[in-house]
């Protein structure tokens, strides 16, 4: 479903004057585009930056932030940082996974709208407990919140 | 006037520092040997394994392969904090480490093994969190087993920095962290070219080269078999070594001797095979100089070099030479020789290549009589079979191969070495065959285990340039020049191992001292020889007004062609 767009990639290329030095900055510009990194685009760009596929896939891999699998429509990032946790981060993330059907190695439901991860802290410890859907902070969460977020969320999907 | 020469103590002795770049490299030279894993000197600096742990004199522990030696330092290499911290990692290392030592391909040339001995780890404090095996044999070449990695990064860095391959790099990272090709797919899908370097440098079985032996011992035990073997130039100057030889000696002879003892039916030597790619080569050469666009030739005997034009570079596929490689000329002439014998004709060649076993598998080399070559042994795999067999190979007397193969030349032999295949085409096309042109050719700059290398010759009216290179990075950079139009040459010899195929990754694992010896053994071979130029070798008018009447071609040569969905 997701076709990359070579035409796309080439660009942000030029934007990044094909710099090697620039791998990180291409990866994140590509993310942004399609919320993750298509596994399609790797060997176009490795060859483009003149770096082995392995290499360029070393690079995406090591950072937490790139994403090679389709992130969902809505992105929630549950902080479990001190503050958070000490504040039962634990059973919103644990409602959400139930609700959505995620679990710790499942972070993308199956109608691809809900992707759910941890962070390790927002800096938002006043917040605490704190989520973010996509860029928006939801400060002092519960789990009946948690639940209003989804329903409101997918009343949206089907208006 | 002269500098003050710059020494430094180590243990208490005092040590010239020369041009070494580390501390690891003048610890070596005061006759200490460090343990490494993760240190090669042909390699970058990587610094991850620690073994090479020092102590100085303010009780700081440092590791010697990344510290600049300076006048005047102290440090020592055996005292109570290093020898604890250096058993510390090894039973780390050995906490997440499968120990099933027996059964591994590794057992025996395991550095792991080898260390943990020397260190006296008899008991790991640590409980084995060792992972189900994770074996990649996708490839016909190497086998990658990811449960016994260390993340030495050795092979990284030499498809990397070496091979200019990079099929491989780390992924993930921590606990997590793996050396895999992109997205974990298998290696026979990447740009492997299967020089098997990776293997050679591993420390542990992570990655060993993949092992036909039971599978040449069902065919030679099979009576309806007529089992024929070659064995390249390079194996007689390499398997020496694994007898306890100080290598880079000939013991051809005792080869010999040792496949009969094994029960192979007839032994033949590669050279023959190299001598008729010398001359299709030239005839080849010689033909394309008269359509410049065709030029330059490169040659085509090195199956991992074929296999990276095929990936890295298919607008020079044109330019390959279209001669088979000595060994699949020879596999071919050999089934096509044999085929009325009323038995299967199984090819066995005897390699120091690990790239061969793939180039044997490839479906262009399936003639009308099956493969050229069935199976290719390593030179390690028959010194294997030759312990296995309980044959005693340093009190052979040496034997000579069969008829009517039984002659080559010398310029075959050193085919084996970086150089080799162009002095062979060179004493082919020059028209002064005398001793003295041979003397004046050894210094015109092939020889030598330099990455790459640049001769001239006269052939009638024209000046040919030839590059010899060795090592893929090496050709890379030469037809990345090229490309740029700053080279230029007629004749480009590409080897993908450094120094050629004596140091390929089926011989014994050796150092480049090793190596270099190895290729002097060929030389020396050569001198040896009663015949030098390929064009002497009476052999092989017979085999043209032979079995190669009417089969030039669809025997001794093929085209390789972009594979690649555009």
């Amino acid at each position: 479903m997701n076709t990359v767009d070579f035409g796309v990639i080439d660009k942000i290329l030029e934007q990044n004057d094909y710099s090697q030095a620039k791998t990180i900055a291409i990866l994140q510009d590509i993310q942004e585009e399609y919320r993750y990194i298509p596994k399609e685009s790797f060997q176009y760009v490795a060859d483009k930056l003149g770096i082995s596929c392995a290499k360029l896939y070393s690079v995406a891999t090591f950072y937490e932030n790139f994403s090679l699998e389709p992130k969902g429509k809505y992105v929630i990032k549950i902080c479990d940082g001190t503050a958070c946790h000490v504040r039962k981060s634990v059973p919103i993330l644990e409602h959400f996974r139930k609700e959505l059907g995620l679990s710790g190695t499942k972070h993308t439901s199956d109608d691809g709208l809900f992707t759910v991860e941890t962070v390790s802290c927002l800096g938002a410890c006043g917040l605490a407990p704190a989520i973010v859907v996509n860029d928006h902070v939801h400060p002092t969460m519960t789990v009946e919140k948690a639940q209003a977020i989804i329903d409101q969320l997918r009343g949206e999907e089907n208006a | 006037m002269c500098a003050k020469p710059k020494t430094m103590m180590i243990d208490g002795m005092p040590v010239l520092i020369e041009n070494e770049k580390n501390i690891l490299e003048v610890i070596r030279k005061a006759g200490i040997d460090l343990p490494t894993f993760c240190y090669h000197s042909e390699l970058s600096t990587y610094g991850a394994c620690r073994m090479c742990v020092v102590e100085n004199k303010w009780g700081d522990i440092e590791a010697s392969c990344s510290s600049v030696p300076r006048d005047g330092m102290e440090i020592w290499t055996n005292t109570p904090k290093v020898r604890k911290y250096r058993k510390m990692i090894l039973e780390l290392l050995l906490s997440s480490h499968c120990r099933d030592c027996t059964t591994c391909n590794q057992n025996g040339t395991c550095k792991l093994q080898e260390l943990a001995r020397r260190y006296g780890v008899s008991h790991v404090r640590f409980e084995n969190s060792k992972t189900v095996p994770e074996i990649d044999d996708s490839s016909a070449s190497i086998t990658r087993d990811m449960s016994k990695c260390i993340l030495c990064g050795d092979c990284v860095r030499v498809c990397d920095e070496v091979m200019a391959v990079g099929a491989i790099d780390f992924a993930g990272r921590g606990s997590k962290m793996k050396v895999t090709p992109a997205f974990g797919e298998p290696i026979s899908t990447t740009s492997c070219v299967g020089c098997g370097q990776c293997a050679a440098v591993c420390p542990t079985g992570a990655i060993t080269i993949k092992n036909d032996v039971a599978a040449v011992w069902d065919a030679l035990s099979d009576p309806n078999n007529e089992v024929v073997v070659q064995v390249a130039p390079a194996v007689r100057v390499g398997i020496g070594q694994m007898f306890g030889m100080k290598g880079g000696e000939d013991v051809m002879g005792k080869v010999v001797s040792a496949l009969r003892r094994l029960g192979f039916n007839k032994v033949f030597d590669t050279i023959t095979g190299a001598d008729l790619t010398v001359l299709e080569e030239t005839n080849e050469f010689l033909t394309r100089l008269e359509n410049p666009e065709k030029l330059p030739l490169f040659t085509s005997c090195c199956p991992a070099w074929v296999k990276y034009a095929e990936e890295k570079h298919p607008e020079l596929l044109a330019h390959l030479s279209t001669c088979r490689s000595p060994m699949q000329m020879f596999g071919a002439v050999l089934k096509e020789q044999y085929k009325n014998t009323g038995k299967k004709i199984i090819s066995v060649a005897i390699m120091p290549c690990t790239a061969k076993k793939s180039e044997a598998k490839r479906a262009e080399f399936n003639d009308e009589q099956g493969p050229a070559t069935d199976f290719v042994l390593t030179t390690q795999e028959l010194g294997q079979m030759i312990k296995e067999a309980g044959i005693v190979f340093n009190e052979l007397d040496p034997q000579v191969v069969d008829q009517p193969f039984g002659i080559g030349s010398g310029a075959g032999v050193i085919f084996g070495v970086t150089g080799g295949v162009t002095e062979a085409v060179i004493r082919r096309v020059s028209e002064d065959k005398s001793n003295a042109a041979l003397r004046i050719l050894e210094y015109k700059g092939v020889r030598g285990f330099e990455g790459i290398k640049e001769t001239e010759v006269e052939v009638g009216e024209t000046v040919i340039r030839i590059a010899v290179v060795s090592g893929l990075a090496n050709a890379e950079k030469l037809i990345k020049e090229m490309q740029e139009g700053k080279r230029f040459y007629h004749f480009v010899e590409v080897m993908a191992c450094p120094g050629g195929c004596v140091s390929g990754a089926g011989q014994p694992v050796g150092t480049l001292a090793m190596k270099k010896k190895r290729g002097e053994g060929l030389y020396q071979a050569d001198k040896m020889s009663i015949l030098k130029h390929s064009e002497e070798n009476p052999t092989l008018a017979g085999l043209y007004s032979g079995v190669l009447k009417g089969k030039v071609h669809e025997l001794l040569h093929r085209t390789y062609v972009d594979k690649r969905i555009k």
